[in-house]
């Protein structure tokens, strides 16, 4: 078992090296410091020395790859490479360009996020597959034929059309929840109310279909048959014979995105006005702040390798068959 | 010699009518193909399948005559040489007519007379007043609502009577056109009417006959109203959904054009070779599918702004600096999203490889090359098939997340996320101005909806093992 994980861990490095090399080339090779400055300080009429002043203010007056003004080791470790990208690894992120430091940000603003991604998540998968379910369990009838219509309706609907619908009907006409905001403690119920509504809501038709064609495929196979035969009950042979058969494929799906849940989502936390990581990212686009745009990229897929182990670890609580050798 | 006019062709004019080349050659291939035909004529006879293609046609149409862009020429001067304006247009201006160019002040309602806001106006008797301002271009020749209503039922009645003779006019040539091999129309009518296997056709004539109806009404409504309002600087909301059709197409379908070179040429390579080529192609898609896709498409299209902002030479158009942005978007978009496709016919390759008849013909000395383009290719079709015509609502619905997030499309190219992100802000309104969101969402829906519709016969014809299971 410890095996395993020191393998799988090391299988990550290459990935996370590729990660990082491609935001280097994104972000400092294919566009340059100087661009990045130009930018900043208004594309057009820029002087060169404006720009060595924005490079030095943020830390990007150094060659890419090679020091050729410096001694010794510094030669190869004073480089944009080694304190920008490499630095990642060691999760220093550095400073945004408004001069705050990354990392802490992170830690601050990852728990609003976890606050609604979380229940959102949870809530989501206990309603799609409950919905699946009662699809399958009438299925070829009318009512599993509105269930597949209403999906691919719900499907066809833009995320944004829900989060404006449900803020529009939920929290300006009802007036039962505030539209939009955030507070800790207590108060924080009605704030996340809303968010995770819609947010269970928007992924209910494409969700709910993917497992209903799970369940589907499984009703069909030998072992649903023999445990008709024996008599059990179709609530029985759906909940315990083909939800615990269909568990491995709905793991995969599922257990991968949980570390990611820490980043939130863009949409929802900007149109709520969460101060998660989501709106922090999506503040960071809009402003043309690569340093963490960068490191957001970086964070997503480390989280992301994180998930595909807690995926692998999973299929074992799940199918005795599997053992991680 | 002086046309009045110059033809434009903008980048992403070129790989629209390259893309539809492809289609038009795979048609033709499915024609003469058995194999190929018989699915696509379970697709005929589906009947959501052939409405929602109904449907996807009609905005295929209006993407494309938005697509033919000209410049017209400018006032000429003796002895000069002619010169063309700087603004590009297209051929769905010259058929909406004046609608472009009929620009009010601000936000008014649909089909009303007037302006959504108070401003103050100096009466003609010299003193100001806080009125709703007249609109300039709606309801021009009437005197007030009450003549506007009777005008709008009548104008509505006789778009629904020529949107039913133009329907006549379908059924009967569709009814000709079916009886030829009957023997005769009326055998043709009867057919259309019972036949079971017409049903597909049956529902695909009634949409289309509910489209010609909407599009008569339009027609005739739209000289004298602004029938899905104006928006924040007074441009027609209809015209806006109109223009926005063709980016939303133009998303949807040249990321395909990235996609599938990228996806089929590493997925059979993967799958075939296996071994290194394998594990390198593995490696780079893992590598991909690891960063969150909103933040890859974001960190690319960041970087490709600010080339486009710094290399002004690249264009020399307003109009030729967002098609830049637009293509740039299809490209990254289609960088980004061919891994699924590619792990989809990896798997696949996997499972043909091992079969009898590829074994036999590598036992005859057929080449690599030829095997996979032979034995491989014809046979996972139907999965690229399938994917691209599920992908494609997927990009249409991401391209509004995308702009409202700030790496979408050129704020100025109309289009359904730029309408949601400019109405968003105005939400918070007394009264709300409901109209600009709407229309983007209800355009939007019908295009993806259809669009999901039909990938699910085509998937239904294609993979049958897939058929009944929705």
């Amino acid at each position: 078992m410890l095996n395993y994980f020191i393998r799988r861990v090391l299988y990550a490095l290459p990935i996370l090296i590729g990660v990082n090399l491609l935001t280097f080339m994104l972000f400092f090779v294919v566009n340059t410091p100087d661009n990045m400055a130009r930018i900043h300080l208004g594309a057009k009429y820029v002087t060169p020395e404006a720009i060595e002043k924005w490079k030095v203010e943020h830390g990007y007056d150094r060659p890419l790859l090679y020091n050729a003004g410096a001694t010794g080791m510094s030669k190869l470790t004073d480089t944009l490479f080694v304190d920008k990208s490499l630095a990642l690894f060691a999760f220093d992120f550095g400073a945004a360009d408004d001069g705050r430091d990354i990392a802490r940000e992170i830690r601050h603003r990852m728990w609003p996020s976890l606050a609604i991604a979380l229940p959102n998540f949870l809530l989501g998968l206990v309603a799609y597959l409950s919905f699946a379910l009662v699809m399958v369990f009438f299925r070829a009838s009318y009512l599993d034929l509105a269930g597949v219509v209403l999906c691919v309706a719900l499907m066809s609907v833009s995320g944004l059309f829900y989060i404006i619908g449900g803020q529009y009907l939920v929290g300006k006409l009802w007036h039962l929840v505030p539209v939009s905001g955030f507070a800790p403690g207590a108060e924080m119920l009605k704030f996340l109310l809303l968010p995770v509504l819609v947010g269970v809501i928007g992924g209910l038709g494409d969700s709910s279909r993917f497992y209903r064609t799970l369940f589907l495929e499984e009703i069909h196979k030998d072992y649903v048959r023999t445990a008709r035969a024996k008599g059990l009950s179709e609530r029985v042979v759906l909940f315990r014979h083909v939800l615990g058969n269909a568990m491995i494929p709905i793991l995969t799906g599922a257990v991968v995105v949980i570390p990611r849940l820490f980043l939130g989502s863009l949409i929802v936390e900007s149109f709520f006005g969460i101060p998660g990581l989501g709106s922090y990212t999506i503040e960071a686009i809009q402003a043309q702040d690569f340093a963490i745009v960068r490191s957001m990229v970086f964070l997503g897929s480390v989280l992301y390798i994180v998930g595909l182990l807690l995926t692998d670890l999973s299929y074992t609580l799940v199918d005795p068959r599997v053992r991680l050798e | 010699m002086n046309l009045g006019f110059r033809p434009e062709l903008l980048w992403s004019d070129a790989l629209l009518f390259l893309l539809l080349a492809v289609v038009v050659m795979f048609a033709w291939r499915s024609a003469r193909n058995e194999h190929l035909r018989a699915p696509w004529r379970r697709v005929a006879r589906s009947r959501l399948g052939m409405s929602a293609a109904v449907v996807l046609i009609a905005y295929a149409c209006i993407g494309i005559v938005d697509s033919l862009h000209y410049r017209p020429a400018l006032p000429a001067t003796e002895g000069q040489p002619v010169q063309y304006a700087a603004e590009v247009r297209s051929l769905l201006d010259v058929l909406t007519g004046e609608l472009r160019t009929r620009v009010e002040d601000s936000y008014s309602a649909p089909f009303s007379l007037h302006l959504y806001s108070r401003e103050t106006v100096t009466q003609p008797d010299g003193s100001q007043a806080r009125v709703f301002p007249r609109l300039q271009h709606a309801g021009v020749g009437l005197a007030d609502a009450a003549a506007a209503r009777a005008d709008i039922v009548w104008r509505g009645l006789r778009g629904i009577a020529l949107g039913a003779l133009g329907g006549a006019l379908v059924l009967i040539v569709a009814a000709f056109a079916v009886g030829r091999r009957l023997g005769g129309w009326r055998a043709g009518w009867m057919a259309i009417r019972c036949a079971p296997e017409c049903s597909g056709l049956r529902a695909g004539l009634a949409t289309l006959i509910g489209l010609l109806v909407l599009g008569a009404i339009a027609v005739q409504l739209v000289p004298n109203y602004h029938v899905l309002g104006t928006d924040k600087v007074g441009t027609d909301v209809f015209y806006l959904s109109l223009k926005s059709v063709r980016t939303g197409l133009l998303i949807g379908t040249l990321t395909t054009l990235v996609t599938l070179p990228l996806a089929l040429l590493l997925g059979l390579a993967a799958g075939y070779y296996g071994g290194r080529v394998d594990d390198v192609i593995q490696y780079l898609y893992t590598t991909l599918n690891s960063i969150p896709g909103v933040l890859l498409i974001a960190s690319a299209v960041l970087v490709a702004q600010v080339q486009i902002e710094l290399h002004p030479e690249l264009f020399d158009t307003a109009a030729a600096r967002s098609d830049l942005r637009l293509v740039s978007l299809c490209l990254i978009l289609g960088m980004t999203s061919w891994t699924g496709l590619a792990r989809l016919l990896r798997a696949e390759t996997l499972k043909l490889r091992e079969m009898d008849y590829i074994q036999a013909a590598r036992a005859f000395g057929v080449s690599r090359a030829r095997i996979i383009g032979r034995h491989i290719v014809p046979n996972v079709a139907h999965l690229v098939l399938i994917t691209v015509a599920i992908d494609f609502s997927g990009l249409v619905l991401a391209e509004a997340v995308l702009s409202y997030v700030g790496v979408g499309v050129d704020p100025v190219t109309a289009s359904w996320g730029n309408m949601i992100n400019g109405a968003r802000l105005e939400l918070a309104r007394e009264p709300m101005v409901w109209w600009q969101l709407s229309a983007a969402f209800v355009f939007m829906f019908a295009l993806v909806l259809s669009a999901n519709l039909f990938a699910d016969s085509v998937r239904d014809a294609f993979d049958p093992r897939a058929a009944g299971q929705g």
